[in-house]
């Protein structure tokens, strides 16, 4: 405890530190190093997943200082603390790029929050990199989106269930908001496009931090016992999930009987819970931490070494924050400048090693390639591996499977547009 | 045709060089779990559950628990100890370099936990012999059907016999070759069983069943229909009933401090959360030092939260909220202040992720009542919520703090004239207040997170609670609580749960407009208005 104790103070005072520095010093230093913004939420409810990220960046930093900064510059972090407050996150991004002059932002987690920033990296012309699985439908100029797009995590899932478990019958299950809202959306389009019927479905959803599913679950469990193989598909987010692992433990809902694959939980929030009666239960993610690589490996050492904790686990967002900031470490080498106009230029096309083994690539419409990944929950809290997708998927944009946004592409290479409609061959829908 | 005699003769010698070489089924089977693919594994299980080799049982119990080593295409068995022993010979070895163990996936646990059925239906242990019957149950394996028949034929307890005969029953379903006579049989048996398993079976039968089967299956499937949802009406009201007793647990702090001093404590959420993090702490220590007692964990948390969550209430009175009495606004902003405090003192101190608190063995699991499944921890929550209010209720009234208390609530300037030191009732009963916070921290930890916003999702309702029941009353906590709770969960099958919660909203806000002192308005001479 001491130890975590120590560690978190220890990153308080440099997070501060740089704060105060990035402040005070304005433009004397500008010439001297290269600042990078972190705009993640340390305190409110999003601090649990976000102080993660916050504490990947300063290590990535901190790293690439010891490989001798970038341009012949050292970088600097100034962290910024919008306390899961969605207005607070455009103030502080303003903030962030006009007046601690930063080159990039890395930061975000909900949805909300991304497009609350929007406007401001719109206006100000800089650079966000957004590193969580989304619902799609989105490109911008100004955003990279190294997180999962829905095709790089929701269909495969589906596709794994229902090939490898025979699941006919579903539950959408999400927390009332607009991630789980779309997904499950572009979801239900996709299962009656393979012809499921709509009674073979069930979606529900549930405020934020829902503790109590005694209900639902007895729900899922009647739903279930129709004869045919069922499933629960979650898009349930953050908190409420521990409470609804637990009812489902409970109830007597085994993984082997009902299986709930998971698209926000990850190792960081099955830490949280006993996962014994978890086990067999799955989740589709793009990274895990039981991946076996030489990469995957050292990142995992250095993580450890850094946080000064072998207990602390790693997990998807913290990936494409490593892919994202490398990608940003290239594109502006080969831009020869941190000016967002040529970073944005040279980044499409720019190729990384992921932690899997495989080599991501930032595509036109702002996304990148990635592995789908499907793990079962072991009793130790992490992952197994028991599906893994050949090549990289390239995130799309725009879902196939919904009628507003199939005819539209995003390409900020050729195009120069976030929304081109192939049909009517105009950018804007 | 020469060069084809040649070649079958090659033939039958290869073939006859691979039977000496291999004894039987057993030892076919054992490459494949080395072959590191699910579909070989599953298949290989099904082999060695029907080889009725002397070593099948363990080799299977060992792939369970994921002792079921593999080395240079070798399979070994790890026993507890780590010692290994050759799955072919069931000689003791040398544990061998690099061995792993073989990975499950559901389609595998599913297989292996068949295969422990059909080989366990005729153990000597009555547990183990439920536990196969249920999982031949689930499984529906042909092969299982001669063991069942044995089995049921020497069960002597009625239970049990039961539930053999309705996994016989599953299978006979689920099978082309059983007579219409036998079919009409089981969906009889399942008719009887009437839980969800069974109308899961009455309502999947295989493509090519006769008329009069799918009839009856039909028929008995709409019985079990009426019955189940008679059942869940009731099981309803009991989710109801537990959480009530949920935001009884919540909001009973609240309704002493609240109905005394008219405080309105944002904060105390956070007293709840600190109760929670009291129970880690219990449990970390449990853990390393004693593990043994931590079936008892959660006594020796309730004392402890109360204390630590009590003492941090006093604090809290003596060095902010008295200040502000009667300014009911600067309260508000003030305890609000400090539940952000508390929060990002505690994320500073335990981490923001969450931290697990285990369910003694004792809470894990679910009492089957007829057609309602009762989970343990619930109903040990919904007990132990009117344990704090009888407790509670009976401090208030037969202590001397629980008089003082009262009087104060009642007419604080007269109670003063009577001797009482106000201020120290105030104190006093706000520690009480946070104290009884902090256990049910103790009891929320079980259902919900521990993490620094444990607090924040409950504030809300234990006002609602309060101010719906009627301040200052424990009677109206209750009855608010448990209205409040069963209304929610009748509701929510009907409206779903956020608009189920929506519609709650707009009826008490309509409500507290008819009674804005709510349900059980508190009656006494010169209430400060």
């Amino acid at each position: 405890m001491s130890m975590l104790n120590m560690t978190r103070r220890h990153l308080m005072a440099l997070a501060s530190a740089a704060l105060v520095s990035g402040a005070v010093m304005g433009t004397a230093q500008a010439q001297e190093t290269i600042k990078v913004g972190v705009l993640h939420s340390l305190s409110g409810t999003m601090a649990i997943s976000e102080t993660t990220l916050k504490d990947v960046m300063l290590m990535l930093i901190e790293e690439q200082n010891t490989k001798g900064g970038l341009l012949g510059k050292k970088l600097e972090a100034v962290v910024v603390d919008p306390a899961s407050n969605w207005p607070l996150f455009a103030e502080k991004a303003r903030e962030l790029i006009s007046q601690s002059k930063v080159s990039a932002v890395f930061g975000c987690w909900t949805s909300v929050s991304r497009k609350s920033v929007l406007p401001v990296f719109k206006e100000l012309n800089s650079v966000l990199f957004y590193p969580v699985q989304y619902e799609g439908e989105e490109s911008e100029r100004n955003v990279f989106y190294t997180g999962a797009a829905p095709n790089q995590q929701a269909i495969p899932a589906v596709d794994y269930l229902a090939k490898e478990e025979k699941v006919e019958r579903w539950v959408l299950a999400g927390t009332d908001y607009v991630y789980p809202r779309t997904t499950n959306k572009i979801l239900e389009a996709y299962l009656k496009s393979k012809g499921v019927k709509s009674e073979d479905i069930m979606i529900n959803y549930t405020p934020f931090g829902h503790a109590d599913w005694q209900t639902i679950v007895a729900d899922i469990k009647k739903f279930g016992s129709a004869g045919k193989k069922t499933a629960v598909v979650s898009t349930i987010n953050g908190d409420a999930n521990v409470p609804f692992y637990k009812e489902l433990a409970n109830q007597g809902v085994k993984a082997t009987d009902i299986p709930v694959v998971a698209f926000s939980v990850g190792e960081e929030e099955l830490a949280g819970i006993d996962t014994k009666p978890l086990v067999g239960h799955l989740a589709a993610w793009n990274y895990f931490q039981s991946v076996d690589t030489p990469d995957n490996k050292a990142f995992i050492e250095k993580w450890k070494t850094f946080t000064k904790n072998d207990k602390r686990v790693t997990n998807d967002p913290m990936e494409a924050h490593v892919i994202g900031f490398n990608m940003w470490v290239k594109a502006v080498e080969k831009a020869g400048s941190t000016d967002p106009d040529k970073v944005i230029d040279a980044i499409v096309g720019v190729e990384v090693p992921n932690l899997t083994g495989g080599v991501s690539k930032m595509l036109p419409n702002h996304h990148i390639t990635k592995p789908v990944l499907i793990g079962e929950i072991k009793e130790d809290g992490q992952f197994d591996t028991v599906s893994q997708t050949d090549a990289l998927v390239p995130g799309d944009a725009w879902s196939k499977y919904l009628d507003g946004s199939k005819d539209l592409i995003a390409d900020w290479k050729d195009l120069k547009c976030g929304n081109y409609n192939t049909a009517t061959k105009k950018c804007g829908a | 045709m020469t060069s084809l005699r040649t070649f079958l003769q090659a033939f039958v010698l290869l073939v006859g060089m691979a039977a000496a070489a291999v004894a039987g089924p057993y030892e076919d089977a054992l490459p494949r779990f080395a072959a590191d693919s699910y579909a070989d594994t599953e298949a290989a299980i099904g082999a060695v559950a029907g080889s009725g080799h002397g070593q099948s049982l363990s080799l299977v119990e060992a792939l369970r628990d994921e002792r079921l080593m593999i080395a240079a295409g070798q399979v070994y068995i790890r026993d507890a100890a780590g010692k290994f022993v050759d799955a072919a010979t069931g000689q003791a070895v040398e544990p061998p370099a690099g061995a792993k163990p073989v990975r499950v996936n559901n389609r595998v646990r599913r297989a292996i936990e068949a295969a422990l059925g059909s080989m366990t239906l005729l153990s000597t242990d009555a547990g183990t012999r439920l536990d196969a019957a249920r999982a031949v149950f689930r499984s529906r394996d042909a092969a299982a059907l001669p063991a069942l028949e044995k089995a049921i034929a020497q069960e002597s307890d009625a239970d049990l016999r039961n539930a053999l005969e309705s996994a016989r029953a599953a299978i006979v379903l689920s099978k082309p070759d059983a007579s219409s006579s036998q079919k009409l049989a089981a969906i009889e048996i399942l008719h009887a069983r009437g839980d969800q398993d069974a109308l899961a079976l009455l309502s999947s039968l295989p493509p090519g069943t006769s008329a009069d089967v799918s009839e009856a299956a039909a028929k008995a499937a709409e019985g079990i229909r009426s019955r189940l949802a008679l059942w869940s009406a009731v099981q309803n009201v009991w989710y109801g009933v537990s959480l009530g007793s949920v935001l009884l647990l919540a909001a009973i702090g609240l309704s002493i401090t609240f109905g005394t001093m008219g405080v309105i404590n944002m904060a105390h959420g956070e007293m709840v959360m600190i109760g929670a993090y009291a129970t880690f702490l219990v449990q970390e220590v449990i853990r390393t030092h004693a593990p043994g007692l931590f079936g008892a964990s959660l006594f020796i948390a309730l004392p402890l939260a109360f204390l630590v969550a009590g003492l941090i209430g006093i604090l809290i009175e003596r060095t902010v909220i008295r200040f502000l009495y009667g300014r009911p606004l600067e309260t508000l902003l003030a305890t609000w202040g400090i539940s952000l405090i508390l929060q990002q003192g505690v994320r500073t101190i335990f981490g923001p992720t969450n931290r697990e608190v285990g369910t003694p063995a004792w809470m894990s699991g679910a009492l089957e009542l007829g057609g309602l499944s009762l989970t343990y921890n619930r109903i040990a929550i919904v007990v132990f919520a009117f344990a704090v209010f009888a407790t509670l209720l009976l401090v208030l009234r037969y202590t001397s703090l629980g008089l003082y208390v009262r009087a104060v609530t009642q007419n604080r300037r007269m109670a003063g004239s009577m001797g009482i030191r106000t201020n120290r009732i105030d104190a006093l009963a706000f520690g009480l207040g946070s104290g009884v916070a902090g256990i049910a921290g103790v009891a929320l930890s079980q259902i919900d997170n521990v993490s620094p916003n444990l607090g924040q999702g409950y504030i809300i309702d234990s006002f609602m609670v309060v101010v719906f029941g009627g301040v200052g009353n424990l009677w109206g906590t209750l009855v608010g609580a448990m209205t409040l709770g069963v209304a929610n969960k009748l509701l929510e099958p009907y409206a779903g749960a956020v608009l189920g919660k929506i519609v709650l909203l707009v009826a008490i806000i309509l409500f507290i407009q008819r009674r804005p002192r709510g349900l059980f308005a508190l009656k006494g001479r010169a209430v400060e208005a």
